[in-house]
């Protein structure tokens, strides 16, 4: 049910650790992602990770869905890179992104989209003097996040409607109803945003 | 109950030969607690909606609601009328339902711990207080409907503005957002084609091509419509 990374409620110690520590603690290991090498380092990266996933009380199936979505891009990934420079680097580099894109579902998963945008408020303060408006950036990736979910919906509704009239798959029959739907429905968050006292 | 009034309200859509009356000169005044619009397609209805709550500003004409013109106070007449869209999904900002709800709240000067009180007690009175932490994509269109109604009510608006909330509904569903809305203490103007849910109406508006063309009793007016209709 949930593939695309969304809240899930509970009460496990990942889930009740403050936004700003999770957040903080994905920058992290973005950054010391640099330093992992090696088959033995990237194995028990990912099983720490999965490990953190038992303890939110995930499954691994739920960790597999928030990897599955880019998995022909991982294939492509690895076959380059095992082509260009050996299979070592293949390891190294679909493993770190594997690594990074559980770690950031983990956050998302355990945490309220209310509660991350507080953090990235918070964090954009100071660029305020930039004409940075935090609350915007707030809202507009709370808005990102919700806008998932209905583009997902678009896409599938223009497939069936495609199918539906016989029509094979092409690109150019599916990408401009799609575009039509969503600049529609843009139209319309932007009206319901003013109605509900945005200005 | 809010005081509603439009004076020679006239509105046009587009420019040059494109220029299109969508509403001609209409003028009405309404306290009643329940009012009904219904018409044809394209016959104005979401536009004088629109006009309501500051939407839309009437190309002629004045729309004043409490005395307060919608052309000159549009940050406070939007706080004392909400508005309900056809499409909840268009209305939904936040990711899950208590998130959605509290969103209506951000700029009030409630405290956190006031929020969360308010949303609760809120989505309790629409039977949602279970879907909290629902993501909101994961509701039913009846739901997502009581959801939208519910992030509307609760920063506690004078007039709630209903543009066919149930048209994307089964039967059911427009049943319960019917109920819902019927208990409301706060004053409504429901756009609808599902001429049922104002039968206990104060009174009901008719557009047709434009203009106002029946202002009447609930029987009376949807009586008038159906003549319309043929
Ligand atoms: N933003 C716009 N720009 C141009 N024309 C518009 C716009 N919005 C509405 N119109 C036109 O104005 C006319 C009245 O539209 P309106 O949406 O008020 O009708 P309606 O009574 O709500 O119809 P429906 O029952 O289909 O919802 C229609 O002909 C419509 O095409
Ligand atoms: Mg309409």
């Amino acid at each position: 049910m949930n593939d695309l990374g969304l809240f899930v409620p509970g009460s496990s110690p990942v889930h009740r650790l403050p936004a700003g520590v999770k957040l903080g603690a994905l920058v992290a290991l973005g950054v010391a992602s640099i330093l992992l090498e090696g088959v033995v380092a990237i194995v028990v990266g990912l099983i720490v990770m999965l490990g953190l996933f038992g303890l939110a009380g995930f499954t691994p199936l739920l960790a597999w869905r928030q990897v599955k979505p880019l998995r022909w891009i991982l294939l492509f990934i690895a076959v380059f890179q095992w082509w260009a420079r050996g299979w070592e680097a293949a390891v190294d580099v679909v493993g770190v992104i594997v690594l990074l894109v559980l770690a950031a579902s983990l956050v998302t998963l355990t945490t309220r989209t209310s509660a991350l945008v507080d953090v990235i408020v918070v964090v954009l303060r100071p660029l305020r003097f930039l004409g940075v408006k935090p609350e915007r950036v707030g809202l507009l990736i709370a808005l990102g996040i919700r806008a998932v979910p209905i583009a997902v919906g678009f896409s599938a509704e223009v497939r069936d409607a495609q199918r539906a009239r016989g029509l094979g798959p092409s690109p150019r029959a599916y990408a401009a109803p799609l575009i039509v739907k969503s600049l529609r429905h843009a139209d319309a968050v932007g009206e319901a945003l003013v109605a509900r006292g945005m200005e | 109950m809010p005081v509603v009034e439009l004076t020679g309200v006239s509105h046009q859509f587009g420019e040059g030969s494109a220029r299109r009356t969508v509403l001609a000169d209409v003028n009405v005044r309404f306290s009643e607690s329940r009012v009904g619009v219904v018409g044809a397609n394209g016959s104005g209805k979401s536009t004088f909606a629109r006009l309501l709550n500051g939407l839309i500003i009437p190309t002629q004409g004045d729309v004043a609601v409490d005395g307060l013109s919608t052309a000159r106070h549009g940050r406070e007449i939007r706080r004392r009328v909400g508005f309900c869209f056809t499409d909840p999904d268009a209305q939904i900002v936040m990711p899950t339902v208590g998130e959605d709800v509290a969103f209506s709240l951000r700029s009030s000067d409630l405290s956190k711990e006031q929020v969360a009180e308010r949303v609760a007690q809120v989505l309790g009175q629409f039977g949602l207080a279970d879907l909290a932490d629902r993501p909101s994509h994961l509701l039913s269109g009846g739901q997502k409907q009581l959801l939208a109604l519910a992030a509307v009510l609760v920063s506690e608006p004078n007039l709630v503005v209903m543009d066919e909330p149930t048209t994307l509904l089964d039967m059911r569903n427009s049943r319960m957002i019917g109920e819902y809305v019927s208990g409301l203490d706060t004053q409504v103007v429901l756009v609808t084609h599902h001429l049922e849910l104002l039968e206990s109406f104060d009174r009901v508006l008719v557009f047709d091509e434009a203009r106002l063309v029946c202002d009447d009793t609930p029987a009376a007016a949807v009586e008038h419509y159906r003549r319309l209709m043929g």
